[in-house]
């Protein structure tokens, strides 16, 4: 079965580099300096546990990949994301 | 700086800096980097310390304590507040900022070399795996030092002991997440620590006010990540400022997170070595890690310069017994603990609380409190039991 993509987006200009979703990767898939941060693409296999340790909701799940921003879910909230749809 | 040294320590929090402090005054040469510009700053922690805690390895100074504190008060779900007076353990609000700076010339005059804005990405191996230096940028540049034995003081979000061939990864129930925002403009006790307990406000962790002098205060939550999958800390923390404190200045604003787990089981493997919030090296309950994580460092500098002047690096995995047999074993029956307590509904935390609050101040020991407790709420005594049996 081929990788899936990336689903998961860190938008960096909100991120206060803290450190909590590298913690709880288990892939060792978060690269964090001092005022950077990036998802290593080839390790990410999308579990979400970043997503929810964020402690500023900086980090978003887009479950048909982050290239196709316009299908945006939000991060924290799926079901809020679907009732503002309907 | 040099190409080599005997132990290149990685983070200056104050984990790293006593590591760097003990392994340089123990004869080895070392190393201190740190990843961001400044040590000591930004600052991710409540800052509230224990006077015995700090004692043991440096004098109380002005110039760091915003606060010192002589009482604490738990708030119940229904805000039924109970004051303990900390009898003989006075404690301090720290200014963080300038104690981890202290912490760092400590190290520096008694040897260590410390370089700021040096972040390290990757370990130097040999043929066997086992880590022979770093690989850093340091102000840009990539650069390869060698050394012995690397001590991994790299946080919350360490890396280090990963590349060693240790899984430093906190399980998404150990770990807090955390939002703190410091205020100013109000009045605050300065001598009390106040702690807001409930599944609604906080899931799995608390809420704290810690007093930085009369009108300005740490104001922070740490919720279980597992437990509030659905809303963020900072979230949380929101609701309550609206509430309580709707006017407020807010001078700072930052996130964390504390590995609320037990202690690494291992703590040393191809001559890396773990120490601080990287080793998990925290109270389970309180989330407290200063001290905890300076003794972990001691302890692992003053192996690691022994181990190098014997030249036998074997002698890197007494770290580990020496750690668990100082607080290891505490932080098991304390982690035990959080899960009793974690479980504890809170309509049965308010039925507690109001037969605790009836008890006289000079009374509240916490022998007397733990018999209320399982007086008002029998299932309680199997959960206890199992804190002693697990």
């Amino acid at each position: 079965m081929a990788k899936p993509h990336l689903m998961i987006h860190i938008l960096p200009d909100k991120c206060d580099f803290c450190g909590c979703c590298v913690g709880v990767c288990p892939e060792d898939a978060i690269e964090l300096k001092e005022s950077e941060i990036s998802i290593i693409e080839e390790r990410c296999t999308n579990c979400k546990k970043c997503v929810w340790a964020c402690p500023w909701e900086v980090i978003e799940f887009h479950k048909d990949g982050i290239n196709n921003l316009s299908t945006k879910v939000n991060s924290l909230d799926e079901n809020q994301f679907s009732k503002s749809l309907s | 700086m040099k190409k080599e040294y005997d132990i290149i320590v990685v983070g200056a929090g104050p984990a790293g800096s006593t590591a760097a402090r003990y392994a340089a005054k123990n004869g080895a040469s070392v190393l201190l980097l740190e990843k961001d510009r400044d040590v000591g700053y930004p600052v991710r922690c409540g800052e509230a310390v224990s006077h015995e805690g700090v004692l043991q390895f440096i004098e109380p100074d002005q110039k760091w304590i915003a606060s010192t504190i002589t009482k604490m008060n738990f708030i119940s779900p229904s805000n039924i507040k109970i004051t303990m007076p900390i009898d003989r353990n006075i404690g301090y609000v720290l200014e963080r900022r300038i104690f981890d700076y202290e912490l760092a010339k400590l190290a520096a005059n008694n040897g260590a070399e410390v370089v700021t804005k040096a972040y390290v990405y990757d370990l130097l191996k040999n043929e066997n795996g086992v880590a022979i230096g770093v690989k850093a940028l340091i102000k840009d540049e990539k650069v390869e030092i060698k050394s012995k034995v690397v001590i991994a003081a790299d946080g919350v979000e360490s890396r280090v002991g990963k590349w060693g061939g240790i899984d430093t990864t906190c399980h998404i129930r150990d770990m807090e997440s955390c939002a703190q925002v410091t205020v100013s403009g109000i009045n605050f006790d300065d001598d009390t620590l106040d702690l807001y307990f409930g599944k609604k406000t906080s899931p799995g962790g608390y809420l704290w006010i810690f007093p930085k002098g009369k009108n300005s205060a740490n104001i922070g939550i740490g919720v279980s990540v597992e437990e509030a999958k659905n809303k963020s800390a900072i979230s949380y923390l929101n609701d309550f400022l609206e509430k309580q404190f709707p006017n407020a200045s807010l001078l700072t604003r930052i996130a964390g997170g504390v590995p609320c787990a037990k202690p690494n089981k291992v703590m040393v493997k191809n001559n890396v070595m773990l120490v601080g919030d990287a080793a998990h090296q925290v109270n389970p309950v309180s989330g407290g890690g200063i001290i905890t994580g300076m003794i972990g460092g001691m302890i692992a500098g003053e192996v690691a310069a022994d181990s190098i002047l014997k030249n036998d690096l074997q002698n890197l995995k007494d770290y580990g017994v020496k750690f668990q047999k100082r607080l290891g074993w505490r932080h098991e029956i304390f982690y035990n603990f959080k899960n009793v307590f974690g479980g504890i509904k809170d309509e049965s935390m308010d039925t507690i609380a109001e037969a605790i609050v009836k008890l006289p101040i000079e009374d509240r020991t916490l022998a007397a409190i733990f018999r209320k407790a399982l007086w008002r709420e029998p299932s309680l005594i199997i959960d206890v039991a199992k804190v002693f049996i697990n």
